[in-house]
């Protein structure tokens, strides 16, 4: 029987149509309470469930927060120590460098000093000591004479020109010792010199040392604060991350560049090792040959980068012992150093096959003079492309730096999308867990409104019979409606 | 290091599915080249010959050339001018070049026109030449007017299983009579597309040989 057969109950569609509704209507108004309970419960089974959900999702992003503010103060702290950790091995190298010399200083300086005193107890001045006899002819000159005793005279003559000759000869000795001593005082100059130089040497020293300190103690409060866990220490850091994580993305992007520079110069002269038409998983095999070369310049750069202790990517390199360490070095670098020259190689055969492609275009489209004008300048070529396949796999070496950043900056990033993805996860799932809770509501009053007719009559014989425990049937569902609004 | 490891399996991961997901087709092109020696077309083969430099110019190492007269039975390996499977090596390759275009320079300057021109047997040899070296990509060419004169007794009214096949006529040039009539001309187009087209084939036709570039265009 199909469908439109049981519609039509009487010939007349329209009164067939409203015969249908009166019996749904009616149906619907029998089934009401069963109805408008079981569009609540589903309603309420959602909202929960969806509630649920959230209240986990939440506490899994208080987790995940933990964790990262976990992650991203040890990553802090390991910093702070690593720098904390340079700067006394910078202090220790400024100790051993400046003060180590301090006892010969000190021994230079006292030298100095002891030759300024000797120099300084030569020149001091000491003044003339006036003739023993003066005090004689003072006695002589009291001897009581009568007036024009010739005698006399002669004898202060005499005693007269000896005065003048012994003080003439004492000038000109004391004129002497006078400019020996200015001679010393002139060579105490650049012992003067020295010293002060020495001096301004040490002073130098301390302040560089002081300067030092001042920065270990500055790391030292930042260390301080990360190991006490302080909301600005993890502000400070997250920031730092997420600027690291974008400058090493950018660098790493460029070393990409590189690498495909790379790559492109080495993929075509591998054919002629590898055969160019062979594939592995859809990809010829000369350009993994390429591929792999490059890759393992890069491990490599990286291995000798941890060798040297410029990256702690991996913790096991860096425990080794400074004479395995160092030969690993050697070994990397020499690696490292082979492959560069096999890149060389690989760029000029590149050039090689170039020119032969070249020169077979022109003799198969009859034009020979096209490979040969600018054979001349083709060296310049052929040396640029060497060149930049033997420093290429060393620029690529210090992609280890970049990489590390990123790697360690990653974590706080992937950690900070997580909690974002987390928080919108919880956000729509109470939405829809709300959204499902008003859309109970919305059908039971639709439901009442499809019904309005049988509800209206019933309202009124009820009214009529005054009985209000029943006239009220709509409101507790109101008041339930109301409360879980409330909710 | 955790990071690390996770990342370096997601990459291995997506190689493998990427790489497998990928049908195993070889990459290698495989040309095969049908030159018409028959009665006045032999004045043309200077043509074929710029045409098999283009096409010798364009392939690659491990692409698979080779080049056949058409003449009064084609279906025969005895046709074939010269054929080569470009070596992987692209020095090798260009040295494989140089002799096939000397094979030819020869077979040109001293080349007899034949009496009959058995086109369809010459196709069916390329087919079997083509499946032969595996190519991923496999053209015929026919350097050829396209008309088709079989001895007597020649039986050559055989369907072409050409599915995966590009078809080019090149220098389809006009007789004296389609001059007359070019329904002629075009009704012989015509029957060949549809030769080729039921045998699951592609069709094209290239007159302009200043346009080789379209010859191996999917």
């Amino acid at each position: 029987m199909a469908a439109s057969e049981i519609f039509m109950i009487t010939p007349n569609p329209v009164l067939s149509g409203l015969i249908w509704f009166v019996v749904i209507v009616i149906a619907l108004f029998v089934a009401r309470t069963h109805a408008h309970m079981g569009i609540r419960a589903i309603s309420r089974v959602l909202h929960n469930a969806m509630r649920l959900s959230a209240n986990s999702v939440m506490h899994a992003e208080k987790t995940l927060i933990q964790r990262n503010r976990d992650v991203l103060m040890a990553q802090g702290r390991e910093a702070a120590e690593r720098i904390v950790e340079r700067e006394f091995e910078r202090v220790d190298a400024t100790v051993r460098r400046d003060l180590a010399e301090y006892p010969a200083l000190h021994r230079l300086l006292s030298e100095e000093i002891t030759q300024i005193d000797e120099d300084y107890k030569k020149s001091t001045e000491v003044p003339p000591t006036p003739p023993a006899w003066v005090k004689a002819v003072e006695a002589v000159a009291k001897i009581p004479t009568g007036k024009g005793d010739p005698m006399v005279g002669n004898v202060l003559e005499d005693i007269h020109q000896s005065l003048i000759k012994a003080n003439t000869k004492a000038t000109e000795e004391y004129r002497k010792s006078s400019h020996e001593r200015h001679e010393l005082l002139k060579n105490m100059m650049p012992h003067w010199r020295k010293v002060k130089q020495i001096l301004g040497q040490v002073d130098k020293n301390i302040n560089s040392l002081l300067a030092r300190s001042v920065t270990i103690d500055r790391h030292m409060d930042e260390y301080e604060s990360i190991v006490k866990g302080t909301d600005k220490s993890e502000r400070m850091l997250s920031s730092s991350s997420l600027t690291q994580f974008f400058i090493s993305g950018l660098v790493l992007a460029i070393a990409i560049g590189g690498a495909m520079i790379n790559f492109h110069l080495i993929a075509r002269p591998m054919s002629e090792m590898v055969g160019g038409t062979n594939q592995i998983m859809g990809f010829q095999i000369n350009t993994i040959a390429a591929m792999v070369i490059i890759l393992v310049e890069m491990a490599m750069g990286i291995f000798l980068m941890e060798s040297l202790r410029i990256t702690r990517l991996f913790p096991i390199i860096g425990a080794l012992n400074d004479k395995t360490r160092i030969r690993m070095v050697w070994a990397f670098f020499s690696m490292l150093f082979f492959l560069a020259c096999v890149e060389a190689g690989l760029a000029f055969m590149r050039e090689i096959l170039m020119e032969e492609d070249a020169a077979i275009n022109a003799l198969l489209t009859d034009s020979q003079g096209a490979g040969v004008t600018g054979s001349s300048y083709l060296w310049i070529t052929t040396a640029a492309q060497m060149g930049m396949g033997f420093i290429l796999p060393f620029a690529l070496m210090f992609v280890a730096i970049p990489l590390e950043s990123f790697v360690h900056s990653m974590r706080t990033v992937l950690g900070v999308v997580g909690v974002t993805a987390l928080r919108g996860l919880a956000w729509l799932l109470r939405l829809v867990g709300n959204v499902s809770r008003f859309i109970g509501l919305t059908l039971i009053h639709i439901y009442d409104l499809i019904i309005f007719a049988p509800l209206w009559i019933e309202k009124l014989v009820k009214n009529k019979n005054k009985d209000e425990e029943t006239t009220s049937e709509y409101e507790p569902d109101k008041t339930v409606n109301i409360r879980g609004i409330a909710q | 290091m955790k990071i690390i490891r996770t990342l370096l399996i997601i990459s291995i991961s997506v190689l493998i599915v990427t790489g497998c997901s990928r049908e195993s087709v070889p990459n290698t092109r495989g040309v095969y080249m049908l030159m018409d020696t028959s009665g006045t077309y032999t004045k043309e083969l200077k043509q074929a010959q710029k045409v098999i430099n283009f096409i010798l110019a364009t392939l690659n190492p491990g692409d698979t050339f080779a080049v056949a007269r058409v003449d009064t039975g084609s279906f025969s390996e005895k046709d074939i001018v010269a054929k080569v499977n470009f070596d992987d090596r692209p020095s090798m390759a260009n040295r494989q070049k140089r002799e096939f275009r000397d094979t030819i320079d020869k077979f040109v300057k001293n080349v007899k026109g034949s009496s009959y021109t058995d086109i369809t047997g010459g196709m069916l040899q390329a087919v079997e030449y083509l499946n032969e070296a595996g190519a991923g990509y496999n053209t015929i060419l026919i350097f050829s007017d396209l008309k088709e004169e079989l001895r007597e007794g020649y039986v050559r009214d055989i369907p072409l299983q050409l599915s995966g096949y590009s078809v080019v006529a090149l220098n389809v040039t006009k007789l004296r009579s389609d001059n007359i009539d070019p329904r002629e001309y075009m009704d012989r187009l015509a029957d060949w597309e549809k030769k080729v087209q039921s045998g699951g084939g592609q069709w094209r036709v290239v007159n302009d040989l200043a346009r080789l570039e379209g010859i191996f265009s999917k």
